[in-house]
C-alpha cells in the first residue's frame, strides 16, 4: 500500500488504509507508558496548525502528536495573521508554501477548504474539520476507541444522538463505522436528522425505541450553539429531556453496559447529567488520550510531496 | 514458502548455533544478572530460545522486544507504508545488562537504530550484541559480541534465516536475488 499525501475525508479511504492508520495507532498509544515520550520519525520536518475556526482540543491534540513524533510545530493563528486583513486563502497558501512546511492541518467553517488547499500545495493536508463536511481523524479516533472495548467491530450497533445534520462528525464517524461494518443509527430532533442518509441508517424518534434496538454504543453529538441559527428544538432544557442522557436513562445504560462517547467538549445537563462523567463505562476521556495516538499514526503514515522529492 | 534458496544451515545446525550463542553469553557473565532483548521481527523469537536454553541455569532471565521502526535512518519508503510491530520490554532498563538479539547481522544501521530506541526506555549499564550470522558488509563502527558464524555474502546474494515460530521451519538459506527479499530493497 502507498502512502497518501492528504487526508481529507473518510468516504476515499479503503478499508485497507483505515486498518492500516488503526493497527499503527496502538503502539503509538504504548508510547505514553514510557519515560522519553518522544520518537524521530518526523525529525526536521515542519507541521503548520492552520484554523479558520477556533479550537483549543483538536488544535491541542495534533500539535501534541506532532511533538511526539519530533516534528516542528507552528501555529497560524487566524485573528493575528493577514486573513483578517483581506489575503485569500490561496494568497495564504502561496505564503505557506514558500515558508517549506511538510504538513498543513487545517480547519475552516466552509466545506472543501482543505481540499482546495491541496491542490495548490506540496505539503500533506490533514482535514481538521471543514463546515459540515468532514472531520477524518475524529473518525478514525473513534473506530480505534470502539475496537479497544469492543474488539471484533463487525455487526456492533452504534446509535448517534443529537444534531446530525450540522455535524461534521456525525458524519465522518458514521461513515467509518459503515465501512468497518457496524450497524449505525440516527436519534434526535426530526430536523436534524438528514433525510437523504444511507438507507441502512435507522432513524429513532424515541429513547425507548434506542434501547429496543439494543445498542452497544451511545454516541452523543454536541449541541453546537455558536451553529444554530435557526431554532430546531424548543429549548435546551425540553433537548436534555428527550434526547439527553439522564439520571434515568442512565440506571438503563448502566445496567446493558452500553459505552457512552461524545467528541467534547460536553454541555453539562444538556447532552448528559454530570453522573455521565464518572459512569464507569464513558469513553470521553479515552477518545481524548487516543486522538493523540491516531493523529501520530496518521501523521506518520501520510506523505508530503516535500519529502518524496527529495528522495528521487 | 517460495523458493527458499540454497541451505547453509539445516533445522539441526541453527539450533546447534543458538546454543552455542546462549552458552557464550553465560560464560561473559557466570554471575551478573542480564536481560536479552530482541530486534522485531527475528530477535524476538530467537531472544525467547536463548532464555529457553538457558533456563536450568538462569531461570529467571527476562526477554523483551524491540520495534526500530520509528528510530531508522533512511527515509520511509515512498512505495510502501510501515507498518509499525510493538516493544514489550515490561520492566525498568535503568542500571541492567542488555543483550541485543538480532538473527542477521549487516550494516549495523538497524543496530544502531536500536540502540537510540533502547535508550528512550531507559539507561542500561552496558548494551551487548548478540546475532546469529553476521554477513559482513558493516557501515557503522558496530561489532557483535556474540556471533553464530560468519558468511560475507556477495553482490546480489542475501542471507534469510528462518524461524519456525515466524515461518513454520527453522534453516539458513543463500538466496540470489535483485532486491531484498525481506526488506523488497535494491542491492
Amino acid at each position: 500500500m502507498k502512502p497518501r499525501k492528504d487526508l481529507l475525508d473518510i468516504e476515499s479511504l479503503t478499508n485497507e488504509e483505515i486498518d492500516h492508520v488503526l493497527a499503527n495507532s496502538k503502539p503509538f498509544k504504548d508510547l505514553i507508558r514510557r519515560s522519553v515520550k518522544k520518537v524521530p520519525p518526523l525529525r526536521g520536518r515542519h507541521v503548520l496548525t492552520l484554523f479558520y475556526e477556533p479550537s483549543t482540543r483538536t488544535r491541542s491534540s495534533f500539535e501534541i502528536a506532532a511533538k511526539r513524533l519530533s516534528a516542528d510545530v507552528t501555529n497560524f493563528t487566524v485573528s493575528t495573521s493577514s486573513v483578517v486583513k483581506g489575503e485569500t486563502i490561496i494568497d495564504t497558501i502561496d505564503t505557506l508554501q514558500a515558508m517549506q512546511v511538510d504538513y498543513i492541518i487545517v480547519r475552516h467553517s466552509s466545506s472543501g477548504v482543505p481540499n482546495l488547499i491541496a491542490r495548490h500545495s506540496d505539503a500533506s493536508i490533514i482535514n481538521a474539520g471543514d463546515g459540515n463536511h468532514a472531520h477524518p481523524t475524529q473518525g478514525l479516533l473513534d473506530a480505534f476507541t470502539m475496537k479497544e472495548v469492543c474488539g471484533d467491530l463487525a455487526g456492533r450497533r452504534v446509535v448517534i444522538v443529537g444534531d446530525v445534520l450540522h455535524s461534521r462528525v456525525a458524519r465522518s464517524t458514521s461513515t467509518i463505522l459503515r465501512k468497518l461494518g457496524l450497524q449505525v443509527a440516527f436519534f434526535g430532533p426530526g430536523p436534524l436528522i438528514p433525510d437523504n442518509r444511507h438507507a441502512d441508517i435507522r432513524g429513532f424518534s424515541t429513547f425507548e425505541e434506542v434501547f429496543d434496538w439494543k445498542p452497544d454504543v451511545i454516541y452523543l453529538l454536541r449541541i453546537q450553539m455558536e451553529r444554530q441559527r435557526d431554532q430546531f428544538f424548543p429549548s435546551l432544557h425540553e433537548y436534555h429531556r428527550i434526547y439527553g442522557v439522564t439520571k434515568e436513562r442512565l440506571r438503563t445504560i448502566r445496567e446493558r453496559g452500553i459505552y457512552i462517547m461524545h467528541p467534547g467538549p460536553v454541555n453539562r445537563g444538556v447532552e448528559l447529567v454530570d453522573d455521565v462523567m464518572t459512569y464507569e463505562k464513558t469513553l470521553i476521556n479515552q477518545q481524548v488520550e487516543n486522538g493523540i495516538a491516531t493523529r501520530m499514526a496518521v501523521l506518520h503514515w501520510l506523505q508530503p510531496r516535500t519529502t518524496v522529492r527529495e528522495m528521487d | 514458502m517460495d523458493n527458499p534458496g540454497q541451505q547453509l544451515l539445516s533445522a539441526r545446525e541453527v539450533d546447534t548455533k543458538i546454543h552455542r550463542l546462549a552458552w557464550q553469553i553465560l560464560e561473559d557473565h557466570p554471575r551478573d544478572p542480564f536481560v536479552l532483548i530482541g530486534i522485531h521481527k527475528r530477535g524476538v523469537p530467537l531472544a525467547r530460545r536463548l532464555a529457553k536454553v538457558l533456563e536450568s541455569e538462569r531461570p529467571d532471565v527476562r526477554t523483551g522486544s524491540l520495534d526500530i521502526t520509528l528510530y531508522r535512518d533512511d527515509p520511509a519508503s515512498v512505495e510502501i507504508a510501515s507498518v509499525l510491530g510493538t516493544s514489550d520490554i515490561p520492566f525498568n532498563l535503568n542500571g541492567l545488562l542488555v543483550v541485543l538479539v538480532d538473527d542477521v547481522l549487516y550494516t549495523g544501521r538497524t543496530i544502531r537504530a536500536a540502540i537510540d530506541a533502547l535508550i528512550d526506555f531507559g539507561r542500561p549499564s552496558k548494551i551487548e550484541l548478540a546475532c546469529l550470522v553476521d554477513r559482513g558488509h558493516r557501515e557503522l563502527p558496530i561489532q557483535p559480541d556474540y556471533c553464530g558464524m560468519t558468511r560475507v555474502t556477495g553482490p546480489g546474494e542475501y542471507l534469510r534465516l528462518l524461524l519456525r515460530e515466524e515461518d513454520g521451519q527453522d534453516g539458513l538459506f543463500l538466496v540470489k536475488s535483485k532486491s531484498d527479499p525481506v526488506t523488497g530493497t535494491s542491492a
